[in-house]
């Protein structure tokens, strides 16, 4: 399994969970970083129940949610299920106004999300 | 009696580099400043994600990376408004061409949403004629209890 700089992965029951290393996901080459990691998740460890949990950050551009767009397409690809949890309330309303609350499962606490795994 | 809510409790001017990353040097002292000047958190997100993506897309879209062009700000803040002004040397665009990331056919796009962003979080924008300068503003929200 890969070394991740910007996220902590640990495993409950079958879900991966992942928490953010970064409280502020903004500058370009963290991003690109991020991404390459969430996405080694799925295609190199071919994890299929992942649980993103972002209790740490505090912030993320709109570059940061091109990443999380393109995971949760790469998640479905492979039949997989991918759920987000305890989004801090103004980053919840750039995933309800950019009208990706529809695309993502969102839950407002962990336990709840893997519950619905 | 003059209008104190005219005159900036603080104000910066900085010219910065074509080059990501380079809206560290005025987020970062920006949202000191608000801060310290009793902004709630709520306003200081919006304020820092509509400032983001305003210089990211100075830098990346309208300058094109290109080291020879510099994207000017310039921040005031005062009692009860924040302004935040972006001019980059591009060829400007037309914002009201930008796609509608929220239609479903383009809701999977990983790009485009910055605009969007940048009107829904402020109180304000304005871009000039051209389209390569784009004013930013936040009326404060009245403080809560």
């Amino acid at each position: 399994m890969a070394t991740h700089r910007r996220i902590d992965v640990s495993k409950t029951n079958d879900v991966t969970v992942v928490k953010f290393v970064d409280k502020k996901i903004l500058d370009e080459a963290g991003i690109q970083e991020l991404g390459a990691e969430l996405f080694s998740l799925v295609e190199q460890d071919n994890r299929r129940s992942i649980l993103l949990n972002f209790e740490n950050v505090d912030f993320l551009s709109s570059a940061a949610l091109g990443k999380l767009i393109t995971l949760d397409r790469k998640v479905k690809q492979a039949q997989g299920r991918l759920k987000m949890s305890n989004i801090r309330p103004e980053i919840l309303e750039v995933f309800q106004v950019t009208k990706l609350n529809k695309v993502f499962d969102i839950r407002a606490e962990e336990a709840e999300a893997l519950s619905a795994f | 009696m003059a209008d104190q809510s005219a005159t900036p409790a603080w104000r910066i001017s900085v010219d910065l580099p074509s080059e990501r990353g380079a809206s560290r040097r005025v987020t970062d002292d920006l949202l000191e400043q608000l801060g310290l000047h009793g902004w709630s958190p709520s306003d200081i997100f919006a304020i820092h994600l509509a400032a983001e993506e305003a210089i990211v897309n100075a830098i990346v879209h309208g300058n094109r990376l290109d080291p020879r062009r510099t994207v000017h700000v310039e921040c005031e803040i005062s009692a009860d408004k924040a302004r935040i002004e972006v001019t980059d040397e591009g060829e400007g665009f037309d914002p009201g061409a930008v796609p509608d990331c929220t239609q479903d056919d383009r809701l999977e796009c990983p790009s485009g949403r910055g605009v969007m962003l940048m009107r829904s979080f402020m109180t304000r924008i304005e871009y000039n004629a051209k389209g390569n300068a784009v004013l930013l503003e936040k009326v404060r929200h009245p403080a809560e209890g």
